[in-house]
């Protein structure tokens, strides 16, 4: 095999952080250093081969399209494949390819993960919690190793079955990091919920890729995509399907449905808030590299099947592009409006995610597919990096927090129910309580308390954190600034932009759709339209309350995320006065190093700089913050690829191109055209944000109190507003409609009533009955028997005794095996001899 | 003529026998010497397996289909034969029992209490399960099938749980009952066999079985003066019920989680690993191919004209009960080992899905090629209709009576496109696909059914309890146990990239087209299968380490898996992985074997 072929590069791109992976788990898992090494640099190495093949193949080959971008499917790209399984004469093949989506998702995806890792080693080696084995933090590495080897491979796979391996592994994963905290009830269940939630998706998923196998004898994304026989094929009711659809629009209900599920879509969209649950760096993966990334990185990837027999651009609309459309303008809407009333500021992420998904897939419903692709990109970016701000924020807290402890005051406290917390976490409360013994009852699930807000999440209780941890607010900032769509120097405006200009197309282009009614169109225009106000408003509300202002609380005083000598709870309380010394200590050195955060190399030097002594302070500092900066450059630059070739005022910088459309426009067999120019999109664009974020600035840019009533609170009302905390409730009726009657049925009538009562019992009724009628011969031949017996010698009838209890047992068999048939076959095969 | 010992499958089977012997009878009083002795002799017997896989992998089976034929007289006054051979999907759970028996050796000598019978008996049980898969004559296949009930009895009577009594009395009741069935059906069709060959006397051959008993209808319609069709209707009945009771199809599954549940681990072990499977070879070996007409006899419930059924729709239906309620009710249990148990009814339908479909597309062939084209059509869903005569171009007036064989093909072709029988290969090709499932999920299933028995029976061998309610909170106790456990929950849950999918993958894929809707509630199965894995998972690892546990992990018995315990989860480790990364290192055996089964009516 030639390793340094470009073909065979694709396969190598996953292995680094699975080896990473197995090295955790089997050799290295002991020694925290090791565990960090291994886990970075394997990312890191699958960094370096993904942007080498990125540049590689948009710079040097381009995939070998010919000048006058002729594009059919047996085109060179890089790849290769094997035979995996024998199929009768045929044979299923499991390979890689990177084609234009893959090489911008090579882009993205690695770039990300890396940033997690690095910051990741900073949060997890201050995480605080202990135990025994001090595995903790390696098994959070080398999950995080697996999650990136399976977003990897999903990236690179030239088929469904390989991107579904991928995406399986990552609900795996997801499952276990959310469940991180194996002791906390919450955490548990939330990754039971993920798990249950996608998997019930992920099942139909499976049979729509069955379908498509057998349908078309592959799986290979282009040997489908780019055929337009079998798309044509797959596309015609009359040829293939059933039920009056075509197995194009089963196939892609059964696809989009693995979506919903995947990306956290109405109505499966229940699972991602509680997924908060995990520590931090999994939220970042979960939201934005990797997993819900992974549901629309696969609707974008099987769109042309998605739309065959239809035809989005002249308002015809197949099935799964109206599910899409609905569901994605439902949630995107939606989402926008619970996150409103979050005061947890991981859960107001979580609900901009779910909207933001709602975005991608609701603009693939109306066929904006570069659009969709462009969403995505720009989204993983800067919702990354707003989730490791998040994090950081919260550690400052958490830090904030053990100084409260350190000095002797009580810390805000609240007491999750039902949680137990031998490690003694002092904000999740009962610790060094042993559990009560309702924990080894069944339960139900009551864990997941819906307005529960941990401390250090509560923007409530934050406030002028810009003055503690001012690298983390600018970067977050520009997070927040892309998120929210601030106009050109966002990413996220250029790519929100471009999928309201699609969904204005029926305004804008409306003969395109040739006397057909685009009410895709205007459904998701409105909805994304509003849904975008809505964003804006929510993410100035969240970065307003916690950066500015003045601090809500004692622990927003005290917030920083320097230094972490007293990171174990156990030890600032049994070592309190020490502890407390030497928290002042270095709380003083940190008053004097504060205003000049940024300059403190320079500073260091005079002083005989003393790297040790300097990364004992800034080590998680730095290892948080800088990830944090490299996003924030993408967050706001990424967006400048895709602009519109005829933006005014900007045509020197795009000379006319939409890099990023006719880079991934290639990816389909025939590239989408591009958009007419028009104020109009631009116009709701610029609405939206400045509507959204000036509401939002009026609101909450004022100073408030920790206690005060919420400004939405007072104006929408008690009910409304904690209906919206509560999600309207929908997780309860999930809960009462599917779950508690499922497990009725299961322990009840299946179990108890059908395999005990009914089948066990008549299979019991058999044997007495059998054994009734073997005691009556036994009576009736002692009867004879004694009759007869006097001159019978004693011999004969001890022989008899034996005879006679052989007899009997085979009669109960065979007694038995004949109402084992009756009850066996049923009366389908009885009356069948009729 | 070869010699005896000079052919691999018999080795196989006298091997673990003269085993069984010598460890039964050496020293009393010496438990460590039996250990080593049984485990010695496993290792031949999976060596040589290894090497019989690896030949009938890479070679063509030539004329016969079979493998290492071995014919010598045996009992010839009643026409049996010792008669051996293999085709590829024998030869797939052959290698599975080589691979599983040393493993529940290894397991087996945490028995303290009579060691050497447990271990004789392991052994002595391996040679019948041997027998069973290699035999080629059928008064062989129903000896070896019922010796295989007695170590078994034996195991769960004598070192079971604590409700051992019902559970094993149950289990050979059970088996033994519906075994009858069927060996009068062997006698029935040994007579009617040796007649068509015109031997004078009976025959048990089974090749000469497969190629003379389908298509006979009789002496002038009667089989021994009753009407043919009822009696292949109640020989049917023989093979149908004794399998179903084995593999188990749902509603006879009720003996299986008693069994497994009381049994010692080592058994659990085999009896997920390997006795299950038999029943699905018995539909693969005999069931399918011998009846296909009897599979495709449409019927209807009196007064009930609307419900037309064939058996293998039927077995389709049994088929999604057991996935479904199999899934309710492990997720039901609070018995980690009769959870466990439960979820081999879940997996076992899926294996029984793959059969249906094999049964529908064989008898659809089967019958196509004897030239009943109506039947084939209606069995595939796509029945002709006069007027389609005229429709399509052929002179009004004609009946479909008055046409040829050919001539309806042909009107099939034409109104059904590419999709019928004839010209297109998409029916059978589903087929192929969805019994290679079949075949790999049962390997599969009993890979990872004993790999979960395993550690299930590791943690209750610590423990002293079963009861799920009472665990909690050990991921961070024993980390090496719980990292194993959540492997291979996955691998039997089918996390794609492990073992379990790519069966549940295929069987799902070939079936959905011929039985959509049963497919479709599967899924509730599928979905549930999640539910009960992660049940296990999270009450045994997840929540508030209990005290209890910890105070007795610490200072009286480590619940951490031990070494010998480890040793033998490995190696289903690894073939869970490889399998699931690489399924084709064992799918082209199967493949080759169930093509040709396939191919024998290509139009």
């Amino acid at each position: 095999m030639d390793w340094l072929n470009a073909n065979n590069l694709p396969w190598l791109i996953p292995v680094p952080p699975l080896v990473s992976f197995a090295l955790i788990v089997l050799f290295v898992g002991r020694s925290k250093l090791w565990t960090s090494i291994v886990a970075v640099t394997s990312v890191f190495l699958s960094f370096i081969m993904a942007w080498s093949l990125f540049f590689h193949t948009t710079v040097t080959d381009k995939f070998g399209v010919t000048e006058a971008g002729e594009h059919i499917y047996d085109l060179h790209i890089f790849g290769s494949d094997f035979t995996w399984m024998d199929l009768g004469p045929t044979a299923f093949k499991m390979g890689v390819a990177v084609d234009p989506l893959t090489a911008v998702m090579l882009f993205m995806v690695p770039l990300a993960i890396l940033m997690i890792f690095i910051y990741s080693v900073g949060y997890m080696r201050a995480y605080p919690v202990g135990d025994p084995h001090e595995i903790r933090f390696s098994r959070f590495l080398a999950y995080l190793s697996l999650f990136g080897g399976a977003m990897l491979t999903l990236v690179v796979a030239d088929n469904l079955l390989l991107l579904f391996v991928g995406w399986e592994v990552m609900g795996l994963c997801s499952y276990l990091l959310i469940g991180f905290l194996i002791e906390k009830k919450s955490a548990y269940q939330a990754a039971v919920k993920a798990f249950m939630t996608t998997r019930v998706a992920d099942v139909l998923m499976l049979v729509g890729i069955g379908y498509l196998f057998v349908e078309t004898g592959t799986l290979n994304f282009r040997e489908i995509m780019l055929n337009p026989e079998v798309l044509e094929r797959l596309g015609d009711a009359n040829l293939t399907g059933f039920l009056g659809l075509s197995a194009a629009s089963i196939i892609g209900s059964f696809l989009v449905i693995g979506t919903v599920g995947k990306s956290a879509q109405f109505p499966l969209h229940g699972w991602l808030p509680d997924a908060m649950e995990g520590p931090t760096p999994v939220s970042a993966m979960i939201h934005a590299a990797a997993m819900v990334s992974a549901g629309v990185y696969m609707v974008i990837r099987m769109f042309p099947l998605l739309e065959a027999g239809g035809n989005p651009h002249h308002a015809e609309y197949t099935l799964p592009l109206i599910i899409m459309g609905v569901i994605g303008s439902v949630t995107a809407l939606g989402a926008a409006v619970l996150g409103i009333a979050q005061n947890d500021i991981k859960r107001v992420l979580a609900y901009s995610t779910i909207s933001q998904l709602g975005f991608m897939v609701a603009a693939l419903g109306i066929g904006a597919y570069v659009a969709a692709a462009f969403h995505l990109i720009t989204h993983a970016f800067f919702k990354a990096l707003l989730f490791m701000s998040s994090g950081a924020v919260i550690h400052s807290m958490e830090h904030g927090e053990q100084h409260m402890i350190a000095e002797g005051k009580h810390p805000p406290h609240r007491v999750q129910p039902g949680e137990a917390t031998p490690w003694g976490n002092t904000h999740l409360g009962l610790h060094g309580e042993a559990p009560d013994d309702a924990e080894w009852q069944p339960v139900m699930p009551d864990g997941i308390q819906l307005s529960f807000v941990a401390v250090p999440n509560d923007m409530r209780l934050m406030g002028g954190l810009i003055n503690r941890i001012p690298v983390t607010a600018f970067a977050m900032l520009a997070g927040a600034a892309s998120l929210a769509g601030a106009p050109l120097i966002s990413a996220g405006f250029w790519s929100k932009d471009e999928i309201l200009a699609d969904g204005l197309l029926f305004l804008t282009d409306s003969s395109a759709f040739e006397g057909h009614a685009p009410w895709l169109h205007i459904l998701v225009f409105l909805s994304l339209f509003f849904a975008a106000i809505l964003t804006a408003f929510y993410t100035t509300r969240m970065w307003m309350m916690t950066f500015l202002g003045q601090p809500r609380s004692e622990m927003a005083k005290h917030a920083t995320l320097k230094h972490e000598h007293h990171h174990g709870h156990d030890h600032a309380h049994d070592e309190h006065g020490h502890a407390h010394d030497e928290h002042g200590h270095v709380e003083a050195h940190a008053v004097v190093e504060h205003h000049d955060e940024h300059h403190h190399e320079e500073h260091a030097p005079a002083q005989g700089f003393d790297f040790r002594a300097w990364w004992s302070v800034y080590s998680n500092s730095f290892l948080m913050q800088a990830p944090l900066v490299v996003l924030a450059f993408f967050a706001l630059t990424a967006g400048f690829v895709g602009i519109h070739p005829e933006f005014p005022i900007l045509e020197w910088f795009t000379g006319g191109h939409n890099f990023f459309h006719e880079f991934v426009g290639k990816t389909l067999l025939h590239e989408p055209p591009g958009l007419p120019w028009s104020w109009l999109p631009v116009l709701a664009s610029l609405t939206a944000f400045f509507v959204g974020a000036g509401l939002g600035y009026a609101i909450y840019g004022t100073p408030r109190d920790a206690d005060e009533k919420d400004f939405m609170n007072v104006a929408l009302g008690d009910p409304v507003w904690h209906a919206l905390q509560n999600r309207l409730n929908l997780d309860n009726v999930w809960l009462r409609t599917l779950y508690m009657p499922f497990e009725w049925f299961g322990r009840v009538v299946v179990y108890r009533n059908i395999d005990k009562e009914l089948i066990d019992e008549a299979l019991h009724g058999i044997a007495d009955a059998a054994t009734a009628i073997g005691e009556a011969i036994k009576r009736f031949n002692r009867v004879v028997i004694d009759g007869v017996g006097d001159g019978i010698p004693y011999l004969i009838w001890q022989g008899g005794r034996r005879f006679r209890s052989i007899q009997s047992g085979r009669i109960q068999q065979y007694l038995l095996f004949s109402a084992l048939m009756l009850l066996a076959v049923g009366t389908f095969f009885i009356l069948q001899l009729f | 003529m070869e010699s005896f010992a000079s052919n691999p499958l018999n080795l196989l089977v006298f091997l673990p026998l003269i085993g069984a012997a010598i460890v039964a009878f050496l020293p009393k009083g010496l438990p460590n010497l039996a250990r080593w002795a049984a485990l010695v002799f496993s290792i031949p017997t999976l060596v040589i397996a290894i090497g019989v896989f690896y030949n009938v992998q890479n070679n063509d089976p030539g004329s016969s289909g079979f493998f290492y034929e071995y014919t010598a007289a045996w009992f010839p006054q009643i026409g049996a034969a010792w008669h051996l051979g293999v085709d590829g999907v024998s030869v797939t759970m052959v290698l599975l029992t080589a691979i599983l028996v040393p493993l529940s050796i290894l397991i087996a000598f945490e028995h303290d209490k009579g060691t050497q019978v447990v271990l004789a008996l392991i052994l002595f049980m391996q040679a019948a399960m041997m027998g069973v898969f290699i035999t080629m004559d059928m008064v062989a296949f129903f000896i070896f099938w019922e010796l295989g009930l007695v170590p078994m009895y034996f195991l769960i009577n004598q070192w079971g749980g604590d409700n051992r009594r019902y559970a094993s009395n149950k289990f050979f009741i059970y088996t033994m009952a519906g075994s009858l069935g069927l060996l009068l059906a062997i006698q029935l069709m040994a007579f009617s066999v040796g007649d068509i060959q015109g031997l004078g006397h009976p025959t048990f051959d089974i090749p000469t079985w497969l190629q003379t008993w389908p298509g006979y209808t009789g002496t002038d319609g009667n089989i021994l003066g009753i009407a043919a069709d009822r009696v292949k209707y109640l020989a049917f009945l023989g093979f149908f019920v004794a399998f179903s009771i084995k593999v188990p199809i749902w509603p006879f599954h009720t003996w299986l989680p008693d069994a497994h549940t009381e049994a010692p681990t080592a058994g659990s072990m085999l009896l997920a690993g390997v006795l299950l499977k038999q029943g699905a070879y018995g539909f693969i070996r005999f069931v399918i191919p011998l009846f296909p007409d009897v599979v495709a006899r449409p019927y209807s419930p009196p007064g009930l004209d609307f419900i037309v059924l064939n058996f293998s729709e039927v077995l389709a239906f049994l088929a999604m009960m057991g996935i479904v309620l199999g899934a309710f009710a492990a997720w039901a249990q609070d018995d980690f080992k009769k959870l466990v148990a439960y979820s081999s009814v879940n997996h076992m339908g899926f294996v029984v899905m793959g059969l249906a479909m094999m049964a529908i597309v064989y008898a659809t062939f089967w019958n196509a090629q004897q030239g009943n084209f109506e039947t084939a059509l209606d069995i595939a869903g796509k029945p002709l209709v006069d007027e389609d005569i005229v429709k399509l171009g052929g002179v009004d007036g004609l009946t479909l009576d008055d046409l040829s064989a050919a001539d309806k093909a042909a009107l099939a072709e034409e109104k059904y496109g590419t999709l019928n029988l004839t010209g297109d290969t998409s029916m059978r090709q589903d087929a192929n696909v969805a019994m290679n499932g079949a075949v790999l999920q049962m390997f599969n299933h009993g890979l990872s059914a004993a790999a979960m028995f395993l550690l299930v029976g590791a943690l209750y061998h610590k423990a002293h309890t079963r009861d799920l309610r009472r665990f909690g909170g050990l991921w961070h106790t024993i980390p090496v146990y719980a990292t194993l456990l959540v492997f291979t929950s996955m691998a039997s849950l089918g996390l794609p990239g492990l073992n379990g999918f790519t069966g549940e993958w295929l069987i799902v894929a070939g079936s959905f087209r011929v039985f959509p809707v049963l497919v479709l509630i599967s899924m509730i199965g599928l979905l549930l299968t999640g539910a009960y894995i992660l049940k296990g998972i999270q009450k045994v690892l997840h929540g508030p380490p209990n005290p209890e546990w910890i105070e007795y992990h610490e200072h009286h018995h480590s619940l951490e898996i031990n070494l010998r315990e480890f040793v033998a989860i490995a190696p289903l480790v690894v073939l869970m992985l490889v399998t699931g990364l690489y399924p084709n290192w064992i799918l082209p055996a199967i493949n080759d074997t169930i093509s040709a089964m396939l191919a024998f009516a290509i139009g």
